[in-house]
């Protein structure tokens, strides 16, 4: 077109037709392209996903016990997606971008080489200024997310602890010392979106002023005849379209950034050490009757620090073995050596006269019944929470579940054997969801038993049944009893007494209590009189 | 609110109509001077763009955060405020949520609009003026593809929101497995569950992965259908143009302006849709937070201290009746007395309702029913700090806060360094000090973690001592200790020179058979009241409870 009356329509309807074509084809190639990337992404993502939680359920205990739980499973779930968020992203901005960018320059170069100079040489100025602000604002984000932390921190503490904070009339403290952290934060927080907010009207700037060049230079060309207005027209909107990626570009490097550190947070939990595997000729306890032994067993959790040494023990089939001492003793040591949730780290533990190593752990485990204090219950209904994998038919589950004095409350809940267990045990009360892992070893019966604090949570009414019940169980079982109250441990057959994580003294109620030592004192303080 | 964002975006409009003169006025005459007066023109523009839009930024940064600051603080202030029942029904993690998680996502939502509300529409607006007054016939052709590219950009949405939600659901259910397969690790382990709950992950992990392929293919349409669009719309305007440039209604140069305008407006469209996602995302916060601010406090408090009578006793209980909600009460028709100076000991199962009976004294809760009384006046009578000033409480679970071992003392009172010292002595926790190297300076972590469960019982006795209180309630606050330890706290308890009246919550007899009365809990109610000898003899729950302890007296 070059006017009035001057327009070859011809030309233009034949140009029309090429912009169409091309751009369907445009078209279908970016949605062919969108897609492949999200097929690949999500695949990739769904395997990275099931490694890491396969690795998760092979991990040794101490690093679950060392590891907090939120940090592993924001590895899991929120690494792994900001880690597929970054792919796609990588895929799509990334790459499309510097394609963009080649084939814009192909096309720039074969309108004007010298105006294309200028476009090329000005435009990396919006990278830098991009890569410059982000480095100035890195600070003042940390900063944010420190005191945005600091601040979740006292909340946590002061709303999870109002009876506390009410009961000492603490209100207008906790709310001054949240106004300093909440201004601190307001602060921080203007900074760091305000500077941050400044990339994308620099970088748009840069390239209004690279554009103004492309259209003055070429404004001049074409007045001298170097080039048709035509010409400039493309040449306008190939330079904006070569500028456009590289501000994409500057805000995607942020993004992959991450996403590679998330990806690095990912492989190393899934690099993690696993369990040592069974070994290749390890025993099955099929037949195990519940002899048990400690040889010489040393053990510690952090190597400089020693905790258990030349431990000795025998349990013949049959015997109560109790462990007691004050909170925070270290009871539960000995059952993560039971049951080989840890090895020990010289000596060894033996079931029926073989070492706990040279038995596959999953033969080992259906060995013991095991009720701990931390009544922890599956998301799932009560029915599958009693039965625990096992294929056991309803009547053996109800039965469990009267043995254990759980089914007068289970039958009053809204939908009996299916109500549906929400996180934590939810609706269930802390004594209920004891009641229920009671009912678990009831259904499995193993030959041996591990009970911490079994029935901590129990009324003691409710308990004396439930002993009856325990004292069937246990008849001619090897059973393990960690307890708070002597009463239920006077009967044993061993007493093991541990104190800071100690084995300090071992042997029967009486004998014990003639040796005068620690046992003796906290039965004694059972009885002393306020005088 | 933001005024720079419109004047902002008539720059970015009004660079088409410059490129326009520069062919039109400048090349068409071979006028080399004009061109460059457009060119400085145009850079002009370019710095009147950049200053306009980070001072909108700027405002848009510091109203957003301001904004939500303040927020953040009436809800924390609000929460203060509301009654236990309200924070009990509404549920302290929730609370919590509300405070961090959902006000930053109002925040960020905030700024998102501030910048970006003020500005797609009017250049998506402004564009289309602009093509108005170019050329009224070619702009109809704006007109048809702003409303088709709307319609797909929306639709498009309307489509991948709720399908990205579902892709959330499977995400909450894989955080769940994970979760349980951490804090459960022992007894999945135990119970030989693991290939189970892999299977379990595995069918999650691949729903997921199908959820996402295809809220992925709704969303992949976008690109290419708009620019499809863009390019059919470009198409029509180059044509109608052809047909106005060769009868003279229209300028080669307003052509490629009119090219222009185009490409902007599905630029913001775009933006503007994905801004969509974030402002409904923060709008939904912003509800939750709303919903908390509009619950009001179920309890008041008077402002004047009442007139105490000093010959009554210091804490009366007359038939009284708590219910939480609808369901049962979980205190049915207690009365008992707690004298000056005496020590009632109240005992019962778990859910027997001891907890809720003390927690009126202070009154966290009011009584359904009855009236609770403390120096004979009834504590709906006292204002909150006077009534809570006169009780040392001892809750359940042992709460220290972040400070030192000194500060979280000294939230009992004002107290000298031989008041605290014989306050610790008392509680038992002088070898807990001993034992920390900075002794009463010593650092006290978040949630009093560094310390272990006794020992934070312990400090949380001593800090009710030092208030030197006139009623001391101790909830089940020995059970983490050994029962040498239990039996000595009692000890110096009964010889406190202030003679506190004392009520200790126990499942213990131990704990409570030396008290001056002790009442029996069952089901939320008094079952039998007496001292230990007497309750033996008549209170069959009683004894139970002490021989389930105890073994059958011989």
């Amino acid at each position: 077109m070059h006017g009035e009356g001057k327009v070859d329509f011809d030309g233009i309807a034949e140009c029309l037709v090429r912009i169409g074509m091309s751009a369907c084809l445009c078209g279908i190639l970016q949605w062919v392209m969108n897609s492949l990337n999200n097929r690949v992404t999500y695949r990739v993502v769904c395997d990275v996903r099931r490694d890491a939680f396969d690795t998760l359920t092979h991990l040794p205990l101490s690093y679950v016990d060392s590891h907090p739980h939120g940090g592993t499973v924001s590895r899991v779930i929120a690494d792994v997606d900001q880690f597929a968020d970054g792919l796609l992203l990588g895929f799509t901005q990334f790459f499309t971008g510097i394609a963009t960018i080649v084939c814009t320059l192909v096309f720039m170069l074969t309108i004007h080489p010298l105006i294309t100079l200028a476009v090329v040489v000005l435009t990396p100025l919006s990278l830098f200024v991009a890569s410059f602000i982000a480095k100035k604002t890195y600070d003042m984000f940390r900063l944010q997310s420190d005191t945005r932390g600091e601040l979740t921190a006292q909340i946590n503490e002061v709303i999870g602890g109002q009876p506390i904070v009410r009961a000492f009339s603490r209100e207008e403290d906790c709310l001054a010392q949240f106004d300093e952290i909440n201004g601190r934060l307001e602060k921080c927080s203007l900074r760091a979106i305000f500077f941050s907010s400044i990339t994308n009207p620099s970088t748009r700037f840069i390239n209004n002023v690279v554009y103004a060049a492309v259209a003055l230079t070429g404004a001049l060309t074409v007045i001298s005849g170097g080039m048709t207005v035509g010409g400039l027209t493309s040449f306008l909107a190939y330079a904006n379209q070569y500028t456009k990626p590289f501000n994409e570009i500057s805000g995607v490097i942020t993004e992959l950034q991450n996403a590679l550190a998330c990806a690095e947070r990912i492989f190393a939990l899934i690099d993690e050490p696993r369990e040592l595997p069974d070994k290749p000729d390890a025993a099955d306890l099929s037949d195990a009757r519940g002899e048990v032994r400690a040889e010489h067993v040393d053990f510690s959790y952090v190597p400089d620090r020693e905790l258990i040494r030349d431990f000795n023990l025998t349990v013949k089939p049959g015997e109560r073995v109790a462990i007691v001492g004050p909170t925070g003793c270290g009871k539960t040591t000995v059952i993560n050596l039971l049951m080989r949730f840890y090895d020990v780290n010289a000596g060894g533990i033996l079931v029926e006269g073989k070492d706990v190593r040279d038995i596959r752990r999953d033969s080992l485990h259906s060995a013991y019944g095991m009720v701990l204090q931390d009544t922890w219950m599956l998301r799932g209904t009560v029915r599958e929470n009693i039965a625990m994998g096992r294929d056991a038919t309803d009547e053996e589950i109800v039965a469990a579940a009267k043995a254990a004095h759980a089914h007068s409350f289970i039958r009053r809940l809204p939908d009996g054997y299916d109500t549906v267990i929400s996180d934590d045990g939810g609706a269930l009360s802390a004594g209920q969801r004891q009641l229920l892992c009671i009912a678990r070893v009831m259904l499995a019966i193993p030959p041996m038993l591990i009970l911490d604090e079994a029935t901590s949570s129990i009324d003691t009414r409710t308990e004396m049944k439930i002993q009856n019940a325990f004292a069937a169980l246990m008849k001619g079982r090897t059973s393990f009893i960690v307890a708070h109250r002597l009463s239920t441990v006077r009967e044993a057959d061993i007493i093991l007494v541990m104190k800071s994580g100690r084995i300090i003294e071992q042997g029967t109620h009486d004998a014990l209590l003639k040796k005068g030592g620690f046992y003796a004192a906290l039965w004694g303080s059972q009885f002393e009189q306020v005088s | 609110m933001n005024p720079s964002s419109a004047p902002s975006a008539s720059c970015q409009l009004f660079v088409p109509l410059v490129v326009a003169d520069i062919v039109d006025k400048g090349i068409a005459v071979g006028d080399r001077a004009y061109v460059v007066s457009r060119f400085a023109v145009l850079i002009a523009l370019g710095v009147i763009g950049i200053v306009c839009s980070i001072t909108a930024q700027y405002f848009a940064a510091k109203a957003s955060v301001g904004c939500v600051t303040s927020l953040r603080r009436s809800l924390y202030a609000h929460i203060q405020d509301l009654s236990f029942s309200d924070l009990d029904r509404i549920g302290v993690p929730t609370l919590i949520t509300r405070l961090t998680g959902d006000l930053n996502t109002v925040q960020s939502g905030l700024n998102l609009a501030l910048r970006l509300l003020l500005r797609s529409p009017f250049v998506v607006f402004g564009a289309m003026i602009m093509a108005f007054t170019i050329d009224a016939r070619a702009a109809l052709i704006f007109l048809a593809a702003i409303v088709i590219l709307a319609a797909v950009v929306f639709g498009i949405m309307l489509g991948s929101v709720p399908a990205y939600k579902k892709v959330q659901g499977e995400l909450d259910a894989l955080t769940g497995s994970t979760r349980e397969n951490l804090a459960g690790a022992r007894v999945i382990r135990a119970f030989g569950m693991e290939e189970g709950e892999r299977e379990k992950f595995a069918s999650h992990n691949d729903a997921l992965y199908r959820r996402q392929l295809f809220a992925g293919r709704i969303s992949a349409l976008m690109n290419p259908l708009t620019f499809v669009i863009l390019n059919g719309g470009i198409i029509l305007l180059l044509y109608t143009s052809g047909v106005r440039v060769n009868d003279g209604g229209l300028t080669v140069g307003k052509t490629v302006a009119l090219y222009n305008y185009m490409t902007q407006i599905l630029v913001e469209l775009v933006k503007f849709a994905n801004l969509i996602i974030s402002i409904s995302k923060a709008v939904s916060c912003m509800k939750r937070v709303d919903e908390v601010l509009l619950t009001a406090p179920a309890m008041t408090f008077p402002d004047t201290d009442p007139a105490e009578d000093p010959n009554a006793p210091a804490v009366e209980f007359r038939n009284v009746t708590l219910r939480y909600s609808d369901a049962d009460p979980a205190v049915t028709g207690v009365s008992f007395t707690v004298n000056h100076g005496e020590t009632v000991g109240i005992i019962g199962g778990t859910g027997s309702g001891k907890t809720s009976l003390a927690a009126m004294i202070p009154r966290f809760y009011d009584a359904s029913e009855g009236e609770v009384l403390v120096n004979g006046v009834s504590v709906k009578d006292y204002p909150a700090k006077t009534l809570r000033h006169k009780i040392g409480y001892v809750l359940q679970r042992a709460g220290l806060f972040r400070g030192t071992v000194r500060s979280n003392l000294l939230w009992g009172g004002e107290a000298d360094e031989e008041a605290l010292a014989s306050a610790v002595r008392s509680a038992q926790a002088a070898d807990v000090i001993a034992a920390k190297e900075d002794g009463l300076d010593s650092a006290v972590e978040q949630n009093g973690r560094n310390f272990s469960g006794g020992q934070r019982q312990r400090l949380t006795i001593a800090r009710a001592l030092v208030r030197r209180p006139e009623i001391l309630i101790l909830d089940d606050s020995a059970s983490a200790l050994d029962f040498a330890t239990d039996a000595a706290l009692r000890k110096e308890l009964a010889r406190l020179d202030y003679k506190p009246a004392t009520v200790i919550i126990s499942q213990r007899t131990s704990s409570i058979q030396h008290a001056d009365k002790i009442l029996v809990l069952d089901d939320g109610e008094a079952v039998g009241i007496g001292t230990h000898e007497e309750l033996l003899e008549t209170c069959p729950v009683y004894r139970e409870i002490y021989e389930s302890q105890y073994g059958k007296e011989d």
